[in-house]
């Protein structure tokens, strides 16, 4: 199907009422204008490139979109933009170091071979990032791990290899 | 040489990027002034569309086009059947648009390009569509009755497909037979539910002529091949890319889906780039499914319990269209004797059209079905004949001096015979009778009972036709500045990582680190031959595809070398990322080796300087390039299996059931497998496992649900049951490694294997929890707790 050349659609463009927000993302200050229904989940991926934050559901059922808001974790996709206003926010593209280094969780999930697809991960390690510095005493059994993960669906795993992850990750940041 | 990679638990070499959040799934791909789509779908199972109106969604403000079966042009057609048969008659696919009628719920209708996806989903609720609903019949067994509602007037009682396929002279072995049994089962409609829904993104460029398009497919080289012939343009202006995808298992095999077409299309009309991320609740409603089938199948048996004769009929479920063919009923019913001599067989089945989302493979294709249906008959002689669950299977399984084990008569999905190759399975039986301790079992469950705790052991065995052809190539080239190995194949990867374990078996032929060796995937434009990544055949297909031609690169390194190094071939080996002459210290790099055997070659680094220090890498006269032969370390072969390898394995079980609560807590769970040679453990774990809790999803959990109307009522992640970690036990995958004879890797298919077995073992293992309280069979899956309460205390599941 050969198809006629139209003008370019260049003028459409969103009538949303805009309002500012000015919020820190991985420790960098962010003031942008958004849309009033603009989900936090599309405002990092889509306004900042930080596409490290994955969307499964836009329910929060499945976690995949899981951020750090003011150190608890909280799902991105439940979450407007401008909710975020004067919030300090961390991605997944704040765990491993400037140089590339690996966070030692994202460490234990290669050793563990506990990512498959790679598209639940980012949710599920700010996630535990959440757990393991919350202060607060783990539950580093089984069963305690698997109710740490109880809010991350992963659908290539099984789950086993991340609940390994965790234990060592656990140790290796001396939380056990 | 170095270690050997091959069989080793090497860490994938694509953590690192995807755990830094650096992955690049479909949506991650930056496209400037991109527009976006969303669909109006059909809110009927069943109707005709009497008008439709679009003046007020193409009015509104950031909108930039509106497009209904009218507005499509060539377009609006039937999609392609995939796979013919003939079996089925007039077999009927989708248009990209309705034109007329729906034919369930999610069907695209209309579709809208917009600023973004918020206002795309504004100007789709503006739409004015009329409909004139239809009768609908959901149940499969009731729409094959005379009377029923048609969902395609051409397909009378709904039937899109009718086969029987036979093997021996099952009526011969039926009147020979001294006991039959004869049960009916049933599993329910399931879906993948990849983590990352299916996206597609495409962008033309006027000045080239050029169309890309990245889509979170399965099969990038069908779509391009499709995209190329349906707008007319030459293949190689065409560039379909599979980049990081968020699993597949089977839904993003099918080709087209609506959006695959009419993306491109809007890029190209349009003038800027286009994008439609689906979201879950779309997936649920517009992206395939499957599972249903419902079986009733005989065992006719001898008194001491060995099965002579097999029948099956059995309705498949394949929803409102049939674009993939019967290859789901075809698998099903060429696996049905399972891992079992059975050497007569009938088997027949009808594909059911109902007002459904379409019904294609989803991983296991089949398979969890014919595995319930032999699986429970097993157990059920057994009952009949009152022999132990273990001992009924012994006495019927394929022995290891019969291999190979021909179905004379019946044909695989991919037209070719089917013939179990190779496999031990009676070892496996015995490991599992090693690991469950049956006869130590039984006196604590009878101990158990005593303290009301009501315990059961479950068990099924499986095999799996792996490796489908027809062909996988490979490319193999190394790389004249880094002396790294960059090698190419015609798949995808949803997770299974192909760029590890292709790595490690070009790796051990060029003596690289598996980290220096580089794959690139799923882009036409880096290798357009080959099929896709689905039916577990990626390891045993492409993975002998990049073995052979990493053997005449490693040749063509050898021979290059020894004439740099001034050494015999036989001298020379290949190690740490270079040639050596063996017991020596003299070596010459991968790199220089490369950059020597180019004939045009600048300084531009380290490696070119060092090739000047050695003697030619070719020892010929006349022209630098001599007749037939090719600059640089390079080569391209094939593979073509002359049939599906079989794969095999045997899953086992302890639950304990609470009689109040109708829960099952799964105690134990293990896994014997034998997918041949591995060639990396830890990931055929994962892949096991991770097949696994899907069974267990099946199982116990997952099933969509139609109202009598055709709504589906859970499309959602609250409502579909999908396990999380809280619902996973812990398995212990024990291996067998039975070299497959038909490929030179030895190699079996391991992708589907996990999800087959589990939904016969927990059925099983219910089912014996329960006999004493008169619990009844348990045919029927995924096993929810209101068939354990209707078991125990009367009432409708």
């Amino acid at each position: 199907m050969r198809t006629q050349r139209t003008a370019n659609k260049l003028g459409v463009r969103s009538v949303d009422p805009q309002v500012n927000v000015t919020l820190t993302v991985n420790g960098e200050t962010i003031s942008r204008s958004v849309s009033t229904r603009m989900l936090l989940s599309d405002f990092l991926r889509h306004e900042l490139g930080l596409t490290g934050t994955h969307v499964g559901c836009e329910h929060g059922v499945c976690g995949a979109c899981t951020v750090l808001i003011n150190g608890r974790s909280g799902r991105s996709c439940l979450t407007l933009a401008v909710q975020a206003e004067g919030a300090d926010i961390r991605t997944v593209e704040s765990l491993a170091g400037e140089d590339g280094a690996l966070h030692p969780l994202q460490q234990a999930f290669q050793e563990n071979h506990a990512l498959q697809c790679g598209y639940c991960t980012p949710g599920m390690l700010m996630n535990i990032v959440s757990h393991l510095e919350s202060g607060r005493p783990l539950d580093l059994t089984d069963e305690g791990i698997r109710e740490m993960l109880s809010g991350n669906l992963c659908r290539c795993t099984g789950y086993q290899n991340i609940i390994a992850a965790v234990r060592s990750a656990a140790s290796a940041l001396g939380k056990s | 040489m170095s270690t050997r990679s091959f069989g080793a638990r090497i860490q994938r070499n694509i953590d690192p990027q995807l755990l830094r959040g650096e992955g690049s799934f479909v949506d991650d791909i930056p496209l400037a002034n991109a527009l976006h789509v969303a669909f109006v779908r059909s809110p009927y199972a069943r109707a005709r569309i009497t008008s439709m109106d679009v003046s007020a969604a193409r009015a509104h403000p950031g909108v930039a086009a509106v497009y209904t079966a009218d507005d499509i042009g060539a377009l609006d057609r039937e999609m392609p059947l995939l796979i013919p048969h003939s079996s089925m008659t007039d077999a009927r696919t989708q248009r990209p648009l309705a034109r007329g009628d729906v034919y369930y719920v999610g069907q695209t209708v209309a579709m809208i390009v917009a600023a973004d996806r918020y206002t795309a989903e504004d100007a789709a609720q503006l739409v004015d569509v009329d409909y004139e609903p239809l009768d609908v019949e959901i149940d499969i067994e009731k729409a094959v009755a005379p009377g029923a509602p048609l969902v395609h007037a051409t397909h009378p009682n709904n039937i899109a497909a009718h086969f029987v396929q036979v093997s021996g002279d099952p009526n011969a072995a039926v009147r020979r037979a001294e006991h039959v049994t004869r049960i009916r089962v049933q599993v329910d409609r399931s879906t993948a539910a990849p983590m990352e829904c299916r996206a597609v993104a495409a962008t033309f460029d006027r000045v080239t002529g050029e169309l890309t398009v990245w889509d979170g497919t399965q099969a990038p080289i069908s779509v391009r091949g499709g995209l190329a012939s349906i707008f007319k343009l030459d293949e190689d202006k065409v560039r379909v890319i599979a980049p990081h995808v968020g699993g597949g298992f089977g839904q993003k095999v099918l080709l087209f889906y609506p959006d695959e077409l009419l993306v491109p299309m809007a890029a190209m009309q349009l003038g800027r780039p286009v994008k439609y991320i689906e979201d879950r609740r779309e997936n649920f409603v517009g992206s395939s499914q499957e599972r249903t089938q419902i079986h009733f199948i005989e065992l006719h048996a001898l008194k001491t319990g060995e099965v002579v004769a097999l029948r099956d009929s059995f309705l498949h479920d394949t929803g409102a269209f049939i674009p993939y063919g019967i290859a789901i009923a075809q698998v099903a019913s060429t696996s049905i004797a399972g891992p079992y001599r059975i050497p007569n067989i009938w088997v027949e089945f009808k594909a059911v059209y109902t007002p459904t989302v379409p019904v294609t493979p989803y991983r296991g294709c089949g398979r969890p079905q014919s595995c319930f249906a032999i699986e429970r008959a097993m157990d059920q002689l057994a009952d009949d004949l009152g022999l132990d669950r273990f001992e009924v299977r012994r006495r019927n399984l394929i022995g290891e001096d019969q291999f190979p084990y021909e179905r004379e008569g019946l044909l695989f999905a991919d037209g070719l015979k089917v013939k179990l190759d190779s496999g031990q399975y009676h070892r496996a039986l015995a490991m599992m009778e090693e690991a469950l301790r049956p006869a130590d079992f039984a006196s604590r469950q009878a101990k158990a009972r005593a303290e009301g705790k009501y315990l059961g052991l479950g068990l099924a065995f499986y095999v799996e036709g792996t490796g489908l052809g027809p062909y996988e190539g490979g490319h193999v080239k190394v790389h004249p500045i880094t002396g790294k190995v960059y090698v190419n194949t015609g798949l995808t990867s949803q997770g299974q990582g192909h760029d590890t374990v292709f790595a490690q078996i070009v790796a051990d032929q060029m003596g690289v680190n598996v980290e220096d060796v580089i794959l690139v995937e799923g882009d036409t434009k880096a290798f357009d031959w080959g099929v896709a990544t689905f039916a577990s055949r990626a390891a045993v297909v492409s993975g002998n595809a990049i073995f052979k031609t990493a053997q005449i690169v490693r040749r063509k390194t050898l021979e290059a070398a020894a004439n740099m190094l001034e050494a015999q071939v036989d001298d020379v080996e290949l190690r740490d990322g270079g040639a050596w002459i063996k017991g020596t210290d003299r070596h010459v790099p991968l790199a220089a080796i490369a950059t020597a055997t180019n004939p045009l070659r600048y300084a531009f680094n380290e490696a070119a300087q060092a090739a000047t220090q050695f003697a030619p890498a070719s020892k010929h006269d006349g022209p630098p390039l001599a007749e037939g032969q090719h600059p640089g370390l390079e080569a391209t072969d094939y593979y073509s299996p002359p049939c599906s390898t079989w794969a095999y394995g045997v899953h086992g079980a302890i639950v304990e059931v609470d009689p109040e609560l109708c829960q099952v807590r799964v105690e134990k769970y293990v896994c014997i497998h034998d997918c041949g040679n591995m060639i990396n453990p830890t990931i055929v774990e994962g892949q096991v496992m991770g097949g696994i809790a899907q069974g267990f999803g099946g199982a116990l959990y997952e099933k969509i649900e139609f109202d009598p109307s055709g709504n589906m009522v859970n499309a959602s992640f609250v409502d579909f049951l999908m396990p999380y970690a809280t619902e996973i036990p812990k398995v212990e995958i024990l291996h067998l490694e039975t070299p497959s004879p038909l490929n030179p890797l030895g190699v079996k298919g391991v992708g589907e294997a996990g999800c087959i077995a589990v939904g016969p073992v927990i059925a099983s293992g219910v089912e014996d929890a329960l006999k004493t309280l008169g619990g009844g069979k348990f045919h029927h899956v995924p096993l929810t707790p209101s068939m354990i309460h209707a078991a125990l205390y009367g009432g409708g599941a």
